[in-house]
């Protein structure tokens, strides 16, 4: 029985894949990421770490892809390097935030009375506030580690995932199949959790998929600022803030290659949202 | 012979899907002459609606005229640039679809949308529109047009919506009018009063109709001829007369069997070689298993005063192994009577004794752990929206079980594949989606569902609304076999008295929240007393009332006789 799903899904992920090409893009890119989160730091050519002052600010080269930095470090080796950390980060942030306010966004929409007025509020007082400057707040205020970033991240985002749950549950309450499982001897829990929540994952998908790319750039953001993630820790955000002090002196490839492998990444994820929905619903699968 | 003022020849219409090319419509040719209306019969899937698109030259993107021709009027339609066409629909030809609320702007007024299509096609000035929009309103007899010129499609009932779609379609006074189902989804009543709107305005402006249905009563009731579609041909094409005395077609003539008429029985519906026919024991019902008494549901309203008592003092029983119908039209209480039996909603007043136990004391909230949970179950209107999608047919039938009778493992596998195998689904079946299924096997996991806990009293809510007749008879006919296996009590709630009184013994007509007839099925078909019982009987379009049999000629005579 596994197996055979197994087959399906591999099949069905085909077929998605060759009638969208933009699908199939996405995905090769997603997986290139995924290679260089995980395999990056045994594949680099250099240690990310180690500067040398004889080999300071070296443009683009055989040696160095990339380039080196003002303090000689491998820019190549540092861009492959960061993507796992940016993509713990965003991963970590958007799951905390799917999680959460899936939850409570789904709570308000079945139940509706006091949980929905209490959490609409709670969203609104989040989405009054101007979402990075929150996100700042939050980091600066609780302190500046790694695990703060994730929580500001989740924060801002968690607004999103909340207001579409509960639209997508809302317009499912009262659908046939729903009383159908009423009928059956489902609890209100039951049916809220295995008949009206996994439907609303197609959308949700999409949704996840945008956020990841907007967590990427978050993430990027604080550390540009100098919030979060501090040098020399690789990370796109501050190997793009170092290197833009380096623009205008002709040393271009400071900032530009970490940030086309964060604008790479973002594309990445908003090509993805309409192919992850597609993979899970059931209804474009023959 | 004239020439006919849209002639369709060999149109072939061809949709790129993900397995390929299909051919939706195979080579079909029509005529419709000046003054005529002509009705295409046949059930979903047969290209029916898909001929009228490529008429109007509106298929979807993935649709293309592969073949043949359309000529309107001595205009090559398929050939047509868009600008001509701009120009045909809506003042040439236009269109009524099947559902008058989705063709309604909800945001502007309805006068406003009449407005729009004068001034359009240069029939009015902004001037005058006002003026000439009431006139059409008027036209479609709608009460007080001045003021419902700035009522929204909202404010307005869905007979009312019907109405003005006929208005705006008919505002140019085009040549051909085409109602794709116009009346689907309408009551009875209702039904009647649009189709006699529609009979009446086109025959006063000598227009053309091509009327697409799925009924067969509503066509012979309002068509000069009938062309039938079977997966995308015209198997048959006959004035209705003829059709109905003398069916060549062997589709035609299931298609006809399957038709409820007012003398037929339910294992008439099928043809009589098929095993599935069942005719109901006239076995008398046992001790009382329902009683209702003096039931009430009020709606609060926004004040006091405008509170809404949707039901409104009712109070009948039901015996065991009996089958009580329950007719009456949409808004007449007969679905919350159906959702406060079932305890999904809570009553605002009176008993519902189940088995002497009055289980309407307990709130439905927590009704789901009660012992009567599973004596009491449903099978719903849609068989589409009462299937979670992203279940599989198994699944869906095993849920009952789970949760009520703690069956698992393989006890649980062979428990569903035994129910399937009762409402006829096939055990491949059982692993699909609900999309993969069709609609008559979607109503069989419906009511697989619904028997799996072997209930003592079944709710069916409409069961057959959704379904074409052939899938209807078949799964009338189940309905049948299973009170009779099961034992079961049914409470049959629909619109239709036709559909009621071949399952029920004994049927209550309810409008406004209250009972205002009832009695044997046949007592109420052949003697009704209440008015609002007549109209209800009067508006049910049938066909010719005996089933036509070929073999014999006499017989033949005297229906073509008995048919005007």
């Amino acid at each position: 029985m596994s197996l055979s799903s197994v087959k399906n899904f591999t099949r069905h992920a085909r077929y998605v894949m060759t009638e969208n090409p933009v699908t199939a893009l996405a995905a090769l890119l997603f997986l290139f990421i995924v290679i260089a989160a995980v395999a990056g730091p045994a594949l680099v050519p250099y240690d990310p770490m180690a500067t040398n002052g004889g080999r300071a600010l070296q443009p683009p080269s055989w040696n160095h892809w990339f380039g080196t930095d003002h303090l000689g470090r491998d820019v190549f080796s540092r861009v492959v390097v960061a993507t796992r950390l940016d993509l713990m980060i965003s991963l970590a942030a958007v799951a905390l935030a799917f999680v959460i306010g899936s939850a409570m966004g789904a709570v308000a929409g079945y139940f509706g009375g006091w949980a929905d007025r209490i959490t609409g509020r709670l969203l609104d007082t989040i989405m009054a506030f101007p979402l990075f400057v929150l996100a700042m707040g939050v980091v600066a205020a609780a302190g500046n580690t790694i695990e703060n970033i994730v929580y500001a991240t989740a924060i801002i985002n968690l607004p999103f995932y909340a207001r579409m749950a509960r639209a997508e549950v809302n317009i499912r309450r009262n659908a046939g199949f729903v009383q159908a499982a009423r009928l059956s001897g489902n609890g209100d829990w039951r049916i809220l959790a295995q008949h009206i929540f996994p439907n609303t994952l197609p959308p949700m998908m999409v949704q996840i998929s945008l956020n990841m790319g907007w967590a990427i750039l978050n993430a990027a953001g604080l550390s540009f600022i100098g919030l979060g993630v501090r040098p020399p820790t690789p990370e796109w955000g501050i190997m793009v803030a170092e290197g833009a002090n380096f623009i205008v002196s002709g040393e271009w490839w400071l900032a530009f290659f970490p940030g086309v492998a964060l604008m790479l990444a973002v594309f990445t994820f908003n090509l993805l949202g309409d192919g992850l929905r597609d993979l899970v619903d059931p209804q474009r699968r023959t | 012979m004239s020439i006919p003022l849209l002639d369709i020849k060999a149109l072939t219409v061809e949709f790129g899907t993900r397995r390929g090319v299909v051919d939706a419509v195979r080579q079909v040719s029509v005529t419709v002459a000046k003054g005529e209306t002509v009705g295409i019969v046949g059930e979903s899937g047969s290209g029916k609606s898909v001929t009228s698109y490529a008429v109007m030259r509106i298929l979807d993107r993935a649709g293309r005229i592969a073949g043949g021709s359309i000529v309107f009027g001595g205009i090559n339609v398929g050939k047509a640039d868009e600008r001509t066409m701009r120009d045909l629909r809506g003042r040439e030809m236009s269109m009524i679809f099947q559902n008058p609320r989705a063709a309604l702007n909800p945001i502007r007024s309805v006068g406003r949308q009449i407005e729009d299509v004068l001034i359009e096609h240069s029939l009015a000035t902004r001037a005058d529109a006002r003026e000439k929009a009431i006139d059409v309103l008027k036209a479609v007899r709608i009460n007080d047009p001045e003021s419902r010129y700035h009522a929204y499609p909202f404010e307005l009932s869905g007979g009312m919506c019907q109405r003005v779609v006929i208005a705006v379609a008919l505002a140019c006074r085009p040549r051909l009018l085409i109602a794709d189902e116009p009346t689907t989804g309408l009551d009875v009543t209702t039904q009647k009063a649009v189709m006699d709107l529609i009979r009446e305005l086109t025959a006063e402006r000598n227009m053309s109709t091509l009327l697409i249905t799925h009924d067969l009563g509503l066509a012979a009731a309002y068509c000069d001829r009938i062309v039938v579609m079977e997966k995308g041909r015209v198997v048959e094409e006959a004035d209705t007369a003829t059709l109905f005395a003398n069916p060549r077609h062997p589709y035609t003539r299931r298609l006809l069997q399957a038709t409820p008429r007012l003398d037929s029985k339910v294992a008439d519906l099928l043809p009589e070689e098929d095993s599935r026919r069942r005719t109901p024991s006239t076995r008398p019902p046992g001790e009382t298993l329902l009683q209702i008494q003096d039931l009430v549901k009020v709606f609060p309203g926004k004040d006091k005063g405008d509170e809404y008592r949707a039901v409104d003092g009712l109070s009948f029983e039901v015996r065991s192994g009996e089958s009580l119908g329950l007719v009456g039209e949409s808004g007449c209480g007969k679905s919350t009577t159906s959702s406060m039996i079932m305890r999904l909603l809570d009553p605002t007043s009176g008993h519902i004794l189940f088995n002497g136990e009055d289980i309407g004391a307990v709130p439905g909230k927590r009704f789901a752990g009660h012992s009567a949970r599973a004596s009491l179950q449903m099978v719903f209107q849609d068989p589409t929206d009462s299937l979670n999608p992203r279940w599989s047919a198994r699944r869906s039938i095993s849920d009952p079980l789970m949760r009520l009778a703690s069956v698992g493992g393989s006890a649980l596998r062979a428990k569903v594949e035994a129910v399937a195998e009762m409402v006829g689904l096939p055990d491949h079946l059982l692993d699909r989606f609900p999309h993969q299924l069709s609609g008559g096997q979607k109503a069989r996991v419906g009511i697989a569902r619904a028997i799996a806990l072997e209930p003592k009293l079944l709710i069916l809510d409409e069961p057959t609304a959704a379904l074409d007749v052939s899938v209807q008879a078949v799964v009338l006919n189940l309905l049948v076999e299973l009170r009779e296996r099961l034992g079961m009590s049914y409470l049959f709630i629909s619109h239709d008295l036709n559909v009621v009184r071949l399952l029920c013994e004994r049927v209550l007509v309810m409008k406004a929240g209250r009972i205002v007839e009832q009695g044997s099925a046949e007592h109420l078909l052949d003697r009704p007393e209440h008015p609002y019982t007549r109209e209800l009987l009067a508006a049910i379009p049938h066909p010719p009332s005996s089933p036509p049999r070929v073999s014999s000629e006499s017989e033949d005579s005297v229906i073509a006789a008995r048919w005007p």
